[in-house]
C-alpha cells in the first residue's frame, strides 16, 4: 500500500480511522452461548437494553460470517476444542469478548471440569466480569471494545495490526 | 453423504426394464454443540434420510461444571450460589428446593411468612422460566416479535426480583432456615402492577401465536410422545402433563403452603409441541393466580419500624464502639445498610426460623453484641457452620421443568458429604430421541425449543 | 438409624416376605424409607417392586451413586435408586452395594426401567461402577479422554485434564493447591 516501515502517512491514517469507524459500528457477533450469561445476553439484545443501537444486533451463527466472538458462559474442558475450532474458523479481523467471569478466570468453578479463563485457549480483547454482568456492563464493554477497534490500525488489504501479538 | 449407485441395466424410461437398484446411506448431521437453537450446548448427531431423522444420538456434558463435587468442598450454606446456576432461568426454585432439603435434614420448621415468601418467589421464577422458553422457541420458529414482547415482560419481573434479592439472575436469596431479607415496603403492590403488565404481554403473544397458521403448522403433530413412553423414560413437569398425565408435585405431595392455594394443573392431550406450548401458557396464568392469592394471604404484612431518637448507620455505630464511645449507644436504634433492607432485627423473627445454630443473626446483633458476633462467626468460618445430623434425605419440588430433586447425605460435618441433584431436563433429554425420530430436521428445532432444556441443570 | 416399629412400610414388608435373605438393612429417616439389598438379588428385588401389584413402583425418580470411603464403610460404592408409585403416591429408596474390587459391577435395571439408561451411564462416568447388561455404557458428562472418575473422594477437586494445549497466561496469584 505504499507505506514503508513505520511511516504513517496522512491518507493511510485517515483511511485507517475510517475503516475502523465502519468496523466498530457494524460488528457481527457470534454469540457462543453456553450458560447463565446467555440470559443476560438475551436481555441485552432485547428492547430494554438495546444492542441494535451499536450496530451489533444481528448475530451471525456461522464463524465464517462473524467478526466478534462473544464467548458467553462457562467453557468446560469438553467444550474447549469446540471453542478453539470456532475461533480458528473466523476470518480476520476478529475480536473476542470474554463475557462473564467464568470466561475471564473460570469464576467460582475452580474444579476439574472448567477452563480457568478462555484466554488460556484463545486471545481475548475485552473482559466483562460479573456473574452474570448487568446489561449496562455489557454495553460499557462494547463501548470500550469500539474504542479499542478505533485505536487499531486498519488497512484496505483487510489486515489489522494485531496489538495482541505486539 | 448420500450415495446413489445405479445398475447398468436398461434406462428408467423403458417400461419393461427392471427398477434400478439404489444403494443409499444415511447422512450424519452434527447439530451443536455450538448452535443457535441448541439453547446452550448439546450435541445431536442425527442420521438423516433426506430430511427425515432416522435416529439421533444426544451427547451432553459440554457444560459440566462440577456442581456435585464443589458442593462437597464448600459448606452447606455456601452451596446456594451453585444452585442458582443450575436452572438459571428460575434460580429461586433451585434455591428453595435445596434449602428445603437441608431443613429436612435438620428437621427444622420455618415460619409461615417465610413459606409464603418462598411460594411467591417460586411462582415468579416459574413465570420467568416459561416466558424465556416460549420466547426462545418462538424466536427460533421465526417470531422475533414474540421474543421481544416476552423479554419485555420478563424485565418487569427481573426488576422486582432485583429489588427483593439484589440480583436479576443469580440471586442466592434463600437461606437455610429462612430467606435473606423480608419483602421491601410496597413490593407486593409493585408485584400486582407487574403481573397486570405481564398478563397483557402474554395476551399479546397469545394473539400472535396461538391461532397463527404458520405457528400451528410448525408445532402441531410434531414431536409427539405418548403418555406411557413419557412416564417410562422419567419425564415430569409440563412435558409430561402435555401428554395427558396429570402429575404435579404441588398437588400430589404438597409442600410449603401449596395446599392452601387454589390452582389448576393444565393437562394436554396429544403430547406434541403445540400441547406443550399451550400447557406452558396456561401454567403462567395459573402461577399468576397463585401469586394473587399469596399477596392476599401472606401473614405479617409490612412491618412499620418505629424509630425513636436519631438513627445511626451501622458503620457509624461500629466505629464509635471501636473507639470505646459506647455510653450513648445504649437504647439507640441502628439502621442497617440499605442492602440489608428487610433483614433488620424487627423483621427477623418473621422470616427466619428460631435456630441459632443454623440461621445468621440480624446485623444489629452481629455488630452490637458479642453473642451475635460469635454466632455469626461460628456459622461462617471454615470447618464450622451448620451441621446437620448424619443421615440422608430426598426432597422434591415442582420446578418449572418438572421434578427437581436433591438427594443429600450428611455425615455430621459442616460440609455436605454428597449432594445429588435430580435434574428434570436429564430425563427429558433421554426421551428426546423418541420425540424427534420420524420428524424432519426443522421439527427438531421446534421440539427442542418446547422441551426447555437448560444446560446448567442438565450437565450440572 | 434403627428401624422404628411404628413406621412399617407395606412395600418393604412385602419385599421382606419375598427376599428375606437379600435384605441387609431397613431404616427410615425424616420420613424417607430406605431398604438396602444385597447386590446378587438387586435386579430381582427391583423387578419385584416394579411388577408386584401391591408395590407397583412404576416410576424411577433417580439413580445415583455414593462413595462411602470417608464414612469408613465397606463396600466402598453404593448405588441408590429412588422409586415412586403413582397408585399409592409413595416413594421408596432402594440401595445396593456392589462388591469392592478393580471394577465394581452391579446389574443394570434398564430392562425394568428404561429411565435408568442415562443415570447409570452417569454413575459409571462419575464413580466407576459398571452396570452389567447396560446397552451403551459410555461416559456421560466427561469426555472419553478423561482419566479417572471425578466424584470419587480420592479425585482432587481441581485436578484438570485439558484437551486443548493451554496458552501461557501469567497467573498473578498462586492457584489453590490440589486438595481432596
Amino acid at each position: 500500500m505504499g507505506v514503508s516501515g513505520d511511516q504513517e502517512g496522512f491518507v493511510t491514517s485517515r483511511l485507517s480511522d475510517g475503516i475502523a469507524w465502519a468496523r466498530k459500528w457494524s460488528l457481527f457477533p457470534y454469540p457462543f452461548v453456553t450458560a447463565c450469561c446467555g440470559m443476560e445476553y438475551m436481555s441485552v439484545s432485547s428492547a430494554h437494553y438495546d444492542l441494535d443501537r451499536f450496530g451489533a444486533a444481528w448475530p451471525r451463527f456461522s464463524p465464517r460470517q462473524a467478526d466478534l466472538l462473544l464467548v458467553v458462559g462457562t467453557i468446560s474442558h469438553k467444550m474447549a476444542p469446540v471453542l478453539k475450532k470456532v475461533y480458528d474458523q473466523m476470518c480476520e479481523p476478529k475480536w473476542v469478548v470474554a463475557f462473564g467471569v467464568c470466561t475471564c478466570t473460570g469464576g467460582f468453578y475452580d474444579n476439574y471440569a472448567t477452563v480457568q479463563g478462555i484466554d488460556r485457549i484463545i486471545p481475548v480483547d475485552c473482559y466483562i466480569p460479573g456473574c452474570p454482568p448487568r446489561p449496562e456492563t455489557v454495553l460499557d464493554a462494547l463501548i470500550k471494545l469500539q474504542a479499542k477497534i478505533q485505536a487499531e490500525r486498519h488497512s484496505l488489504t483487510g489486515s489489522v495490526v494485531d496489538m495482541r501479538k505486539g | 453423504m448420500t450415495e446413489v449407485l445405479t445398475t447398468s441395466a436398461a434406462p428408467e424410461s423403458s417400461p419393461v426394464s427392471p427398477k434400478p437398484a439404489f444403494t443409499t446411506k444415511d447422512m450424519l448431521l452434527n447439530m451443536g454443540p455450538s448452535h443457535p437453537a441448541m439453547h446452550g450446548v448439546i450435541r445431536l448427531v442425527l442420521a438423516l434420510d433426506g430430511e427425515i431423522v432416522k435416529s439421533a444420538d444426544v451427547e451432553i456434558g459440554y457444560l459440566h461444571r462440577g456442581f456435585e463435587k464443589d458442593s462437597e468442598v464448600v459448606g452447606w450454606g455456601q452451596v446456594f450460589p451453585y444452585t442458582d446456576r443450575l436452572n438459571y432461568v428460575s434460580p429461586l426454585i433451585n434455591n428453595v428446593c435445596y434449602a428445603m432439603g437441608v431443613e429436612k435434614l435438620l428437621d427444622l420448621q420455618i415460619t409461615e411468612r417465610c413459606q409464603y415468601i418462598r411460594v411467591l418467589i417460586s411462582e415468579v421464577s416459574r413465570i420467568t422460566d416459561h416466558l424465556t422458553c416460549i420466547a426462545a422457541c418462538s424466536m427460533e420458529l421465526g417470531s422475533m416479535t414474540g421474543f421481544i414482547y416476552l423479554m419485555k415482560a420478563r424485565e418487569y419481573l427481573y426488576g422486582l426480583v432485583e429489588e427483593l434479592t439484589g440480583a436479576r439472575l443469580t440471586v442466592s436469596y434463600v437461606k437455610v432456615g429462612g430467606v435473606k431479607a423480608d419483602l421491601p415496603e410496597g413490593w407486593l403492590e409493585r408485584l400486582e402492577t407487574a403481573l397486570v403488565a405481564v398478563e397483557k404481554e402474554i395476551a399479546e403473544v397469545n394473539r400472535l401465536l396461538t391461532r397463527n397458521r404458520i405457528f400451528i403448522d410448525r408445532v402441531k403433530d410434531v414431536g409427539i410422545i405418548s403418555k406411557e413412553d413419557a412416564w417410562s423414560v422419567g419425564f415430569t413437569g409440563p412435558v409430561l402433563r402435555s401428554t395427558g398425565f396429570a402429575r404435579d408435585i404441588r398437588k400430589d405431595e404438597p409442600y410449603l403452603v401449596y395446599d392452601r392455594l387454589d390452582f389448576d394443573v393444565p393437562v394436554g392431550a396429544l403430547g406434541d409441541n403445540y400441547d406443550r406450548y399451550l400447557v406452558r401458557m396456561e401454567e403462567m396464568h395459573q402461577s399468576i393466580r397463585i401469586l394473587r392469592q399469596c399477596i392476599k394471604q401472606i401473614p405479617g404484612g409490612a412491618v412499620r419500624v418505629d424509630l425513636t431518637g436519631r438513627p445511626l448507620t451501622g458503620a457509624e455505630m461500629v466505629d464509635s464502639a471501636k473507639m470505646g464511645m459506647t455510653a450513648d449507644l445504649l437504647l439507640r436504634t441502628v439502621r442497617p445498610d440499605p442492602t440489608l433492607d428487610g433483614a433488620e432485627k424487627s423483621r427477623a423473627h418473621l422470616i427466619n426460623a428460631d435456630a441459632k445454630s443454623v440461621v445468621l443473626p440480624p446485623k444489629e446483633d452481629t455488630y452490637g453484641n458479642i453473642e451475635g458476633l460469635m454466632n455469626h462467626f461460628m456459622l461462617i468460618m471454615e470447618g464450622e457452620g451448620l451441621k446437620p445430623p448424619p443421615g440422608e434425605i430426598y426432597i422434591a419440588n415442582e420446578a418449572a421443568n418438572g421434578e427437581l430433586g436433591f438427594h443429600m447425605v450428611s455425615n455430621g460435618e459442616g460440609r455436605a458429604y454428597r449432594v445429588r441433584c435430580r435434574p428434570p431436563c436429564f430425563y427429558l433429554m433421554q426421551g428426546l430421541e423418541k420425540m424427534i425420530v420420524g420428524d424432519m430436521i426443522a421439527d427438531v428445532i421446534a421440539t427442542f425449543g418446547t422441551i426447555n432444556m437448560i444446560a446448567g441443570e442438565l450437565d450440572r | 438409624m434403627s428401624e422404628s416399629p411404628t413406621t412399617v412400610h407395606p412395600a418393604i414388608e412385602k419385599l421382606r416376605a419375598q427376599f428375606a435373605d437379600a435384605i441387609i438393612e431397613v431404616h427410615a429417616h425424616r420420613g424417607d424409607h430406605t431398604v438396602v439389598v444385597s447386590p446378587e438379588r438387586y435386579h430381582e428385588a427391583i423387578a419385584f417392586l416394579h411388577n408386584d401389584a401391591d408395590c407397583s413402583y412404576d416410576f424411577l425418580t433417580d439413580l445415583s451413586g455414593l462413595d462411602r470411603i470417608r464414612l469408613h464403610e465397606s463396600p466402598r460404592f453404593e448405588v441408590i435408586v429412588h422409586l415412586y408409585s403413582t397408585a399409592r403416591n409413595d416413594r421408596l429408596r432402594v440401595k445396593t452395594r456392589p462388591a469392592d474390587g478393580e471394577a465394581p459391577t452391579i446389574a443394570s435395571i434398564t430392562d425394568i426401567y428404561p429411565a435408568a439408561n442415562w443415570p447409570e451411564r452417569e454413575v459409571w462416568d462419575m464413580f466407576g461402577v459398571r452396570f452389567a447388561g447396560h446397552p451403551n455404557l459410555k461416559r456421560m458428562l466427561m469426555y472419553e479422554e478423561f482419566v479417572g472418575h471425578p466424584l470419587r473422594k480420592d479425585y482432587p477437586v481441581n485436578k484438570r485434564q485439558p484437551l486443548v494445549v493451554e496458552r501461557p497466561v501469567h497467573d498473578t496469584h498462586q492457584p489453590r493447591l490440589f486438595y481432596i
